[in-house]
């Protein structure tokens, strides 16, 4: 079987924050390879750099040095424009928060990515967002509005929203730190069906027993990678059914 | 990003503040509908003024006693009196562009006939003021040179003062007393509306001037000649004939200033609408300084809207909105925000002038241009005062914006 072409490909990216006299290294040089169709978690201690990279990884922050390239092209001295047009055209991020707009239903949060769409592939195309809200299980939740779904659920919309747009990464920052250790096995559940229907997701967690949904676990430490290898007796985590109810 | 999303986000962040936004709203809505209320006021006003210059007759000349400054203020009680019978009677004589040329003596008096008694305002004048003043009779005949020549007790009654004592019946051939000189009708004219000041020009009854002098003034005392030409194209002329003709008459010498002042009707239509253009200018002032603060207030709220949200904007880059996205969905805001007061500002002031007119009787116009001048104004307000906030927003950092508490 051929390797699959990487999504990901960092070559010395440092990060430093110049916070007036002295100068934080986030990121002290990291390489790293993500292939398509990988499930990476990313571990470390608090402070390690994880969210810089995922920031980084993102396209929501430039490196300070180093080269990024992302599915084959380069990163690195994009305009803003060009960098708001990468994320929009192939990433979708999850965050702790969920990041819901409030008083927006589901439907609306999801179809959101939509509308800052300039590739135009969904132009006079039914809309993607019921069949992804169907996808995560909140098929018949279209019209909730936040406040009237559960943290689960909510992570749920958010994964709908990152998938809207068929990005090649999503990327989730702690994705199951605002939900009890029940609702974190289904939301890995949906990372993990996302993932075999061909999404690559790298993720960031504290939990050991989450991080072991993933193919493979990166430890951080101050800003460099002190540990990546492939995780021996992946967990398989069951979804719940039916899924309707779950979360 | 299509147009269409853009005005929902904003009408529904819009929707979702209602009363601050109302508030926000305020300063644009009484700006514009101050604007409404001038210039539909002041159209109307301008109308009734051509009206009535328009009613003044046709190619008319006013003759005052009195001596004009450049500033149009007249100098000294001595140059008064100075207009008589024998001045009229020398402009009909020896003026070859004039039509015709009528003194107007003016007193006020009780009449008494019909149903009952009257004061008005009581006109000595000659036969030709009808052709002068373009103002035909609706009933009987207007008095003739040999009725001021014979010095005969013959009145024509103005529209309103027809009205008021015999409502029901055609008064022509009646006896009417005027300050208890007994005078015949012979004539009713038509009706001629008011004047841009208010004033009934119907409330009027006309005599001849001979019969004025004879029977009610006692003395030669007149306030203006008025006199026409027979064309527009003449008044120029005429002025100059006319003013050569007085200046001979009152016997002024060549380095004299003339006594007396000779008004066309451009003049007179100056004047009327100087007055009106003031008042515009002034309340234009006060509007545009409404309207100013009103997108001041608009600007202060974007701000407020802009922090409050700065999450929502996290979110929206994150998820692949660019800054020009961003730019363009605060700036739609306020300019909704403001064109949505402009608009409400647009039907207050209308139904305020509509109410102010009936209140005092001025003519309310429909001001079309004005409204659309005032909705692109305010969404020039809301395009100015926005784009700090807006830019703002859109200069955001995506990381920060998304940790923001
Ligand atoms: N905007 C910033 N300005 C200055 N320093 C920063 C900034 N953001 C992060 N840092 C610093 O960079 C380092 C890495 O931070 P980062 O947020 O990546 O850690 P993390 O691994 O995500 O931690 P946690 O597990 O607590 O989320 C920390 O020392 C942090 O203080
Ligand atoms: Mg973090």
């Amino acid at each position: 079987m051929q390797p699959a072409p990487p999504v990901i490909r960092l070559e010395g990216v440092t990060r430093v924050y110049s916070t007036g006299e002295n100068a934080v290294h986030a990121l002290a040089g990291i390489d790293l390879v993500i292939g398509t169709g990988e499930m990476v978690a990313i571990m470390g201690a608090s402070g390690s750099g994880k969210s810089t990279l995922m920031n980084i990884l993102g396209c929501l922050d430039n490196p300070t040095a180093g080269r990024y390239e992302l599915d084959g092209v380069s990163v690195t001295g994009l305009s803003r424009n060009e960098l708001a047009d990468l994320r929009s055209r192939k990433l979708g991020f999850v965050f702790q928060g969920f990041n819901l707009l409030a008083r927006t239903s589901a439907l609306e949060n999801v179809e959101l990515p939509l509308l800052y769409d300039r590739s135009g592939r969904f132009v006079g195309k039914e809309s993607p967002a019921p069949a992804a809200l169907r996808r995560v299980g909140l098929g018949e939740r279209l019209h909730h509005v936040p406040s009237e779904l559960s943290g689960g659920q909510q992570q749920r919309v958010a994964i709908a929203r990152a998938l809207v747009t068929s990005p090649s990464l999503i990327l989730a920052d702690e994705p199951t730190g605002n939900l009890d250790s029940r609702t974190s096995i289904e939301i890995m559940a949906l990372f993990q069906e996302l993932n075999t229907q061909g999404i690559t997701i790298v993720l960031v967690t504290h939990e050991p027993d989450i991080a072991e949904h993933a193919h493979r676990i990166i430890e951080m430490r101050d800003g460099r990678i002190v540990r990546d290898a492939p995780v021996g007796a992946r967990r398989i985590a069951i979804p719940a059914a039916p899924a309707e109810n779950a979360a | 990003m299509r147009k269409r999303a853009l005005f929902a986000i904003a009408t529904r962040s819009i929707l979702r503040n209602k009363l601050r936004t109302l508030l926000t709203m305020l300063g644009i809505v009484i700006g514009v509908a101050a604007v409404i209320v001038m210039v539909a006021l002041g159209q109307g006003a301008q109308a009734s003024i051509e009206a009535q210059i328009k009613g003044l007759g046709t190619n008319m000349l006013m003759i005052m006693a009195g001596s004009t400054s450049q500033g149009g203020v007249s100098q000294g009680a001595a140059t008064f009196n100075r207009l008589t019978i024998p001045d009229a009677e020398k402009l009909a004589r020896e003026s070859t562009l004039l039509a015709a040329v009528s003194p107007v003596i003016f007193s006020r008096g009780q009449l008494i006939g019909g149903i009952g008694n009257w004061r008005t305002t009581i006109m000595g004048v000659s036969a030709s003021y009808q052709t002068i003043r373009d103002w035909p009779v609706a009933s009987g005949s207007f008095f003739t040179e040999a009725d001021q020549r014979s010095v005969r007790r013959v009145v024509v009654l103005g529209s309103t003062v027809a009205q008021a004592l015999y409502p029901d019946a055609d008064p022509v051939g009646q006896q009417i007393q005027i300050r208890d000189v007994p005078f015949t009708i012979i004539g009713v004219l038509t009706p001629k509306g008011q004047t841009a000041g208010g004033n009934d020009q119907d409330d009027t009854v006309l005599i001849p001037y001979t019969t004025a002098q004879a029977h009610l003034a006692g003395h030669s005392r007149i306030g203006q000649i008025i006199a026409s030409t027979y064309s527009p194209g003449d008044l120029p002329a005429a002025q100059e004939e006319i003013r050569a003709i007085m200046r001979e008459s009152h016997k002024l010498a060549p380095g004299d200033d003339d006594d007396f002042t000779i008004r066309n009707q451009d003049d007179i239509a100056q004047a009327a609408s100087g007055t009106a253009r003031v008042m515009s200018m002034l309340l234009a002032a006060i509007a545009s300084i409404s309207l100013v603060v009103g997108g001041i207030g608009i600007m202060n709220i974007m701000l407020v809207s802009v922090t409050e949200r700065t999450r929502e904007i996290g979110i929206r880059m994150a998820i692949g909105a660019r800054s020009g996205d961003v730019l363009a969905q605060f700036l739609v805001e306020s300019v909704v925000i403001s064109v949505a007061g402009g608009l409400i500002g647009i039907v207050l002031g209308y139904a305020a002038g509509v109410v102010l007119a009936k209140a005092t009787g001025w003519t309310v116009a429909t001001p079309l241009d004005a409204a659309l001048i005032a909705v692109l104004f305010s969404a020039a307000v809301g395009v100015f005062f926005g784009f700090y906030p807006a830019r703002k927003a859109a200069a955001l950092d995506p990381i920060q914006a998304l940790r923001y508490e």
